[in-house]
C-alpha cells in the first residue's frame, strides 16, 4: 500500500490557541478518507495544511515520501489541491475559473478548451464555459469550484465540507462526481464532513476528530461500532445526539438526550446510544400538528442560512436541531429568528448507530 | 459691468466653431494630466501592491499618511515643486521650471496619494480567500497577488479615473511650476490656467467657454464613475442575492 501523504506529529497554533494537537494522519493513495467531526475540531486546518497554503506550528509533513520544506511550496502546491466549504470564484467566466490552474501550469490552449469541456461535462454544467461565474446560483458555483480542481489532474483533492452548503440535488450531483474520479481516474481524496449520512457512504476510511486531536482513524463500520468511546466527538455533528436508551412498554425507546429532549425510536436500546435525524425528515410548524409521529418539540429558531432552493434553519428545542425546509414555504410560512416553531418526526426516522 | 449673456453666447460659438486656440488648451490639459496619471500610475500601482500585501510595522501610519496627503493643498505642493526646480533650489540644474515636464511631475505627485489610498484599499477589500484560492490552483506568489489585482481592478479604475479628476482640476501646481506660458513652441497654459488669464484680461467669453469645456470633462468623468459603481454595485447584488436574508452565517472552520 503506497502512502500518499503523511503527518507526522502535526501542530498548529494560532495565537494562544491550539488548532491541531500532535495529529498522526497516513493518506493512502487512492483512498477517501472523510474527517469527521464538530465545527472547529480542526478539520479544515488539516486540510489547508495537506494543500500547503498553512504551515503547521511543529511537526513533519511527508508528500510521496519526501519531506515538505514548507518555506517553498510552490512546486508541491501543483500536486495538491482544495475545493473550500465557502465558495470562492474568480470574478470572470466559467472558461477563466476552470482554465485558471491550467494556465499556472502552461498548458497548451487546445488541451485547455478541451480538459474545460470534459471537466464541465463531469459537473453537469455543459456549454456554461461564457457564463459569469458570480451569477450562478450556490450550487452551481460550487460544481464551478469542484470542476477547477478536477480539472488539475492532482495526486491529492481535497475538499472542505462539499456539500454543506448546497440542497439535496446539488449535493447528489458533487457526491457522484467525488465517487467517479475517485474510481475512474484513482484520485486521492481527503473531505472534511460533519454530515452523518456522508460519511457513512463515501469514504473508505474515516478519521474521527475533536478538539484538533485524531480520536479513532478506520473503515467506516469499524470507527461507528466503537460509539461509546467517540460519544463525544458525534455528539457535536449535525443532528447527532448522544444520551441514554430506555425500552418503553410499547415496543420501542426513549433516548434521553438531556436538556428535557428524549427522542422516540423504534429501536429497542438500553443504555448510552447516539441518534441522528437527516434534515429533510423533519417537519416544521407554527403549530403542534396532530399526527402519528412520536417525537414532537417546541422551540424557537435560532438561525437561518439558505441553499439553493432550500432554507436551513436551526431550531433549539433544548437541543440544536437543523431542519431544511424549501424556500417557498419559508415565505409563506412567515418565519424569521426567534419565531416559536414546531418540529415533529416519525420515531422510525431516527437512525439509531 | 460684464455681458454675461452675451459672453456665454460667444463662448458657445466659440466651442461650437472649433477655435484652435480654445481645443489648444483641451488637448494640452488633457495631455498633460493623462501623462500624470499614467506616470503616477507606474509608481503608485506597485507602491498599493507592496503596502496592501506586505504585513509590515507602521503600515498604518503610512495608510494614514497617504490619505492625509489627498488633502495636501496645491498651492502648497506648488509652491515647495517651486523651490525645488527653481534655479537656486536642489533640481533648479534640470531646468525643468516652467516646463510641460514640471507640470506633469507635479500632478504625477499630486495624485499619487489618491492612487496609493484608494488602490490599497481595493486590494485589501478583495475576498483574502482569492489568494489562498490562486495559490491551490497552482500559482506562484506574484501570480497570485496578480489575481488578486485582477478581482481589485475596478477599484484601482476608479483610483486612476478620481485621480485625472484631480489633476486636470487643480490650479495651484500648474501655476506656479508651470507658469501659464501662453506664447512660444513650449506653451503651459492649460484649462484652469487659462481661464484664470482670460479673466483677469477681459475676455469673459472666452473663459466661458473654456469654463465649460472644463465642467464637461469633468462631468464625463464623473459619469464614467458613477456607471463604474454602478456595475459595481449591480455584481455585489447578483453575489449574494439573499445576503439580507441571511441572519446568520455559520462562521467558517478553521
Amino acid at each position: 500500500m503506497t502512502i500518499t501523504v503523511e503527518l507526522k506529529d502535526i501542530t498548529k497554533v494560532y495565537g494562544n490557541k491550539t488548532v491541531l494537537d500532535n495529529v498522526n494522519l497516513q493518506i493512502r493513495e487512492g483512498e477517501i478518507l472523510a474527517l469527521l467531526g464538530p465545527n472547529g475540531s480542526g478539520k479544515t486546518t488539516i486540510l489547508k495544511i495537506l494543500a500547503f497554503i498553512e504551515n503547521p506550528t511543529s511537526g513533519e509533513v511527508k508528500f510521496q515520501g519526501e519531506k515538505v520544506n514548507f518555506k517553498n511550496t510552490e512546486k508541491v502546491r501543483l500536486q495538491s489541491t482544495i475545493v473550500f466549504q465557502k465558495t470562492a470564484l474568480f470574478g470572470t467566466s466559467v472558461y477563466n475559473n476552470i482554465a485558471y490552474g491550467l494556465k499556472m501550469r502552461k498548458v497548451p490552449k487546445e488541451t485547455r478548451d478541451r480538459e474545460v469541456k470534459k471537466a464541465l461535462e463531469l459537473v453537469k454544467l455543459e456549454s456554461f464555459e461564457k457564463r459569469p461565474a458570480r451569477k450562478l446560483s450556490g450550487g452551481e458555483q460550487q460544481r464551478v469550484a469542484i470542476a477547477r480542481a478536477l480539472v488539475l489532474k492532482t495526486k491529492l483533492l481535497l475538499l472542505d465540507e462539499p456539500t454543506a452548503n448546497l440542497d439535496p440535488k446539488n449535493a447528489g450531483i458533487l457526491e457522484e462526481v467525488i465517487d467517479t474520479v475517485n474510481r475512474e481516474n484513482k484520485v486521492t481524496i481527503v473531505m472534511a464532513t460533519h454530515n452523518m449520512f456522508q460519511a457513512k457512504k463515501l469514504p473508505h476510511r474515516i478519521a474521527l476528530m475533536d478538539e484538533g486531536k485524531i480520536t479513532e482513524v478506520g473503515a467506516p463500520a469499524e470507527v461507528f461500532g466503537k460509539l461509546s468511546k467517540n460519544l463525544a466527538s458525534f455528539a457535536a455533528v449535525e443532528n447527532t445526539f448522544t444520551g441514554t436508551a430506555k425500552a418503553t412498554a410499547a415496543g420501542t425507546s426513549k433516548v434521553d438526550v438531556g436538556n428535557g429532549v428524549q427522542i422516540e425510536v423504534t429501536a429497542q436500546r438500553q443504555g448510552a446510544t447516539v441518534v441522528f435525524v437527516n434534515p429533510q425528515d423533519i417537519i416544521l410548524s407554527k403549530s403542534a400538528v396532530e399526527s402519528s409521529a412520536r417525537n414532537v418539540f417546541k422551540g424557537k429558531i435560532i438561525e437561518i442560512s439558505d441553499l439553493d432552493s432550500l432554507v436551513k434553519l436551526k431550531v433549539d428545542v433544548g437541543k440544536p436541531f437543523t431542519v431544511q425546509i424549501t424556500k417557498r414555504s419559508f415565505s409563506e410560512m412567515g418565519l424569521r429568528l426567534n419565531a416559536e416553531v414546531f418540529i415533529t418526526f416519525k420515531a422510525s426516522s431516527v437512525h439509531v448507530l | 459691468m460684464v455681458d454675461i449673456l452675451g459672453g456665454i453666447a460667444k463662448a458657445f460659438e466659440l466651442i461650437v466653431s472649433g477655435d484652435p486656440e480654445l481645443y489648444g488648451i483641451v488637448s494640452r490639459s488633457l495631455l498633460f494630466s493623462g501623462t500624470a496619471v499614467i506616470l503616477a500610475a507606474l509608481w503608485g500601482t506597485p507602491l498599493a501592491m507592496l503596502i496592501a500585501f506586505k504585513d509590515f510595522r507602521g503600515k498604518t501610519v503610512i495608510k494614514t499618511f497617504f490619505s492625509t496627503l489627498i488633502g495636501l493643498p496645491t498651492v502648497v505642493l506648488g509652491l515647495i515643486l517651486f523651490l525645488i526646480f527653481s534655479r537656486g533650489g536642489p533640481l533648479g540644474f534640470l531646468g525643468l521650471l516652467y516646463t510641460p515636464a514640471s507640470i506633469i511631475i507635479g500632478q504625477a505627485i499630486l495624485v499619487t496619494p489618491i492612487l496609493i489610498s484608494i488602490g490599497v484599499s481595493a486590494i485589501e477589500s478583495v475576498d483574502p480567500e482569492i489568494m489562498d484560492l490562486a495559490k491551490t490552483l497552482g500559482a506562484s506568489e506574484s501570480q497570485a497577488q496578480i489575481a488578486v489585482l485582477k478581482e481589485a481592478i475596478n477599484g484601482i479604475l476608479l483610483s486612476n479615473i478620481a485621480s485625472f479628476n484631480r489633476a486636470i482640476a487643480e490650479l495651484g501646481v500648474v501655476l506656479l511650476v508651470g507658469g501659464n506660458i501662453a506664447g512660444g513652441g513650449n506653451r503651459t497654459d492649460v484649462l484652469t490656467t487659462a481661464i484664470s488669464r482670460y479673466t483677469q484680461r477681459g475676455e469673459i467669453d472666452f473663459a466661458i467657454a473654456l469654463g465649460i469645456l472644463l465642467m464637461i470633462i469633468i462631468f464625463a468623468i464623473n459619469l464614467v464613475v458613477v456607471i463604474a459603481r454602478k456595475a459595481n454595485y449591480i455584481v455585489a447584488l447578483v453575489k449574494s442575492p439573499f445576503s439580507k436574508m441571511k441572519r446568520s452565517v455559520r462562521e467558517t472552520e478553521r
